[in-house]
């Protein structure tokens, strides 16, 4: 007799499909939140702060309270309502460009507040909804449309490591780097989740999980290539790992 | 439980929800999966569940779906 | 019941807020402002609310953006270069989210970083709006401290009403200027509970606050999906068929209401003017001694005093402008509000202006010379 031994989850917005592009590692992340968050039973305490960038301008993300901030700036109004709704489970959900570039003032000053909200920073090495172009998350060599030889040290600087730095605050409790490439990876992702989320509803402060995800459009590689292209190559920059963790 | 048991399983697919993107057919252990001929409404191509006696239930398939296109695994324990 | 208090006016607007609920205090330093973060940042914790220091104006309107959708009311001030920083918030608050709050330009020398002397050249931004796309917000310009305390709980009440940020145009002049005043009551109309919160959606379905939209649920047609959808016909079953051109026609309408019923202006012996002084703010009680001794000399001269900037009084001077000669618009910036009210007459009567800039304040003397100037100039108005 069969029983059933996954179904999806109800804050993962099933009326609609997602828009993303096949294979795009976002729509693995939202789902894994939205696990997160109905195992917890905290989606009607729940308010998502979402960027600016694919994850946020499809039709429907969660289904749960939403805010929709302005390009970088989701960590102040977490802040704002964290500080406003003590009680609920207050998250930003960003993309690299959100967050590494021109959001770097408020996730900094948040972390250096300690604010009590989590962070998830969906990394997938480009600007993906303005067509692939280069964010401080690119590699060095990689080709996009805004840096068409390839990422050059010399003319574009160094990738970010923004993650790295928070976890120097000590308003940081929290610093996880994992990825949706490979199905154990998956399953830590989803752990990160799970523990960042507990340590906010435990009172601490800023937590942060880092989720390197798949931007085959962006990467102009098929959906397989991508996940492969992100263990031999995007991990090396940036490697998989609890980069801080809370006093025990 | 049998001395000796073999998991079985099954997944019910959205074919709507489908972008052929190919993932859970590159991770399924078994090797079960595969991209059908058929295609949906936005023209994609659609997995399917070739093998369903080979299937485990192992639920690979559903956690790496970017679409939620897997919408539920089942799965019994079988004497071998 | 009266609540009589002596302070300057950056400190008189924030006691005014926490009288009127305000639990959300943001900003960052600027002068001639500052005072209100250094009132507020004691204050507001005393009331239970929360007061924090942003690290930059641009932040300061984003947290003010989470508390409003939080459902709470809120607050900064802030000067010229940090005003002009709160613009793409600011726009977003006004046409697309939707969202309250009450912030206060204490205007100083601009453009770019400016000086620190009194002007009231940011009426083009405040008014006309420095963000992006179609949106107004509401503006006030009190002329004393009291009326900047009534301003500013009138200000947190219709910005509740209308789901608009209201500006408080002050500027260092009055800012600094310490004066009594009561504080008064609340303001006693009950307004409808804020539905659209985001507060976690227990028994209702999801809001998503800062998507254009009716309900604001997260199936409601989404921006830049609107152009592609109509193109192509495809209409997603489910999806609720607003449209962000239905969203901009509802702020219209909006807009529209505001203009027909929260005018305020002030009419100074305008029934008989021959010559009608338009002038809020600083400029209007600046030089009203110039036109007491103007009329003691029996010249017939009035005052138009713009109370809300934003709605602009039009159709008070519209109406002045079939019965008066000539207008004279006194204003500390080269003339911007000339241009409302150059509107308003269309064309009727010649409009002038008494400009002063750089921080330089409009004073009565040289105000009663242009006055009397105006008005012999020509033969008197046959009766």
């Amino acid at each position: 007799m069969m029983q059933r031994v996954f179904a999806q989850t109800r804050s993962a917005a099933l009326r609609h499909r997602y828009d993303f592009c096949a294979g795009c590692g976002h729509g693995i992340s939202i789902r894994l939140i939205s696990e997160v968050i109905d195992e917890l039973g905290l989606r009607e305490r729940t308010v998502g702060v979402l960027g600016v960038g694919c994850y946020s301008t499809n039709p429907v993300t969660f289904d749960f309270d939403c805010q929709l901030a302005l390009h970088g700036r989701a960590p102040a109004m977490a802040t704002a309502t964290k500080r406003l709704q003590p009680d609920r489970l207050v998250f930003t959900m960003q993309g690299d460009g959100d967050l590494a570039a021109i959001g770097t003032t408020e996730i900094i000053h948040a972390a250096l507040r300690g604010e009590r909200f989590t962070t998830i920073l969906l990394n997938n090495a480009n600007f993906g909804e303005t067509g692939g172009h280069m964010a401080p998350t690119t590699l060095l060599g990689q080709r996009t449309p805004s840096s068409p030889k390839g990422r050059d040290a010399e003319q574009h600087g160094y990738p970010t490591r923004l993650t790295e730095m928070l976890a120097l605050n000590d308003g940081v409790s929290y610093v996880a780097r994992v990825a949706v490439d490979k199905p154990a990876n998956v399953m830590r992702t989803r752990g990160a989740l799970k523990k960042a989320f507990q340590i906010q509803m435990g009172g601490r402060g800023l937590s942060f999980v880092e989720i390197l995800t798949a931007c085959p459009s962006g990467w102009r590689l098929s959906p397989v290539e991508s996940l492969r292209w992100m263990e031999d190559v995007q991990q090396k920059t940036y490697p998989l790992g609890e980069l801080k963790k809370p006093a025990a | 439980m049998p001395a000796t048991a073999r998991a079985h399983g099954t997944i019910a697919i959205d074919p709507e929800r489908c972008k052929g993107c190919d993932i859970c057919v590159h991770y399924c252990p078994p090797k079960v999966l595969r991209l059908g001929p058929q295609r949906n409404t936005l023209n994609h191509r659609v997995v399917e569940l070739f093998d369903p006696e080979r299937c485990t239930g192992c639920e690979i398939c559903a956690k790496v779906c970017p679409d939620m296109a897997i919408t539920a695994v089942y799965r019994e324990l079988r004497a071998s | 019941m009266s609540q009589r208090m002596f302070m300057n006016c950056n400190r008189a607007i924030v006691e005014a807020a926490i009288q009127a609920g305000c639990r959300f205090f943001t900003g960052y330093p600027f002068t001639p402002a500052t005072e209100c973060l250094e009132q507020a940042s004691h204050r507001l914790p005393e009331s239970g609310g929360i007061y924090i220091q942003g690290e930059s104006e641009v932040s300061v309107i984003n947290m003010l953006m989470g508390a409003a959708a939080s459902g709470a009311r809120c607050m900064t001030a802030t000067s010229g270069a940090g005003y002009s920083l709160m613009q793409e918030g600011i726009s977003h608050m006004a046409g697309i989210a939707e969202l309250p709050c009450v912030i206060v330009n204490v205007s100083r020398g601009g453009p770019g970083f400016g000086n620190l002397a009194p002007t009231q050249s940011d009426y083009f931004m405040a008014t006309r709006g420095g963000g992006a796309g179609d949106y107004r917000v509401l503006v006030f310009g009190p002329e004393t401290v009291q009326e900047a305390v009534d301003l500013t709980k009138l200000a947190f009440h219709l910005a509740d009403k209308y789901r608009t940020p209201a500006l408080i145009l002050s500027d260092q002049m009055l800012a600094e200027t310490t004066e009594g005043f009561d504080l008064g009551e609340p303001i006693a109309e009950a307004l409808p509970p804020k539905w659209w919160a985001t507060i976690g959606c227990q028994g209702r379905e999801p809001i998503y606050s800062g998507r254009p939209g009716k309900d604001y649920g997260p199936h409601a047609e989404y921006l830049s999906g609107n152009l592609t959808l109509n193109l192509i016909g495809f209409d997603g079953a489910g999806r609720d068929a607003d449209t962000f051109e239905a969203h901009m026609r509802r702020l219209a309408q909006k807009y529209q209401e505001i203009e027909a019923r929260e005018v305020r202006v002030d009419t100074w012996h305008v029934d008989d003017a021959e010559l009608a002084v338009v002038a809020y703010g600083t400029s209007a009680r600046l030089i009203r001694p110039a036109i007491e001794a103007a009329r003691a000399e029996g010249l017939r001269v009035g005052l138009i005093r713009p109370i809300t900037l934003w709605p602009f009084p039009t159709r008070v001077v519209a109406e002045a402008a079939g019965r008066v000669r000539e207008f004279l618009v006194v204003e500390m910036s080269l003339g911007q509000m000339i241009e409302d009210v150059r509107l308003a007459v269309e064309g009727r009567a010649p409009v002038h202006l008494f400009s002063t800039v750089g921080g330089v304040v409009p004073r009565p003397e040289p105000v009663g010379v242009e006055i009397r100037r105006r008005l012999g100039a020509t033969a008197p108005v046959p009766a």
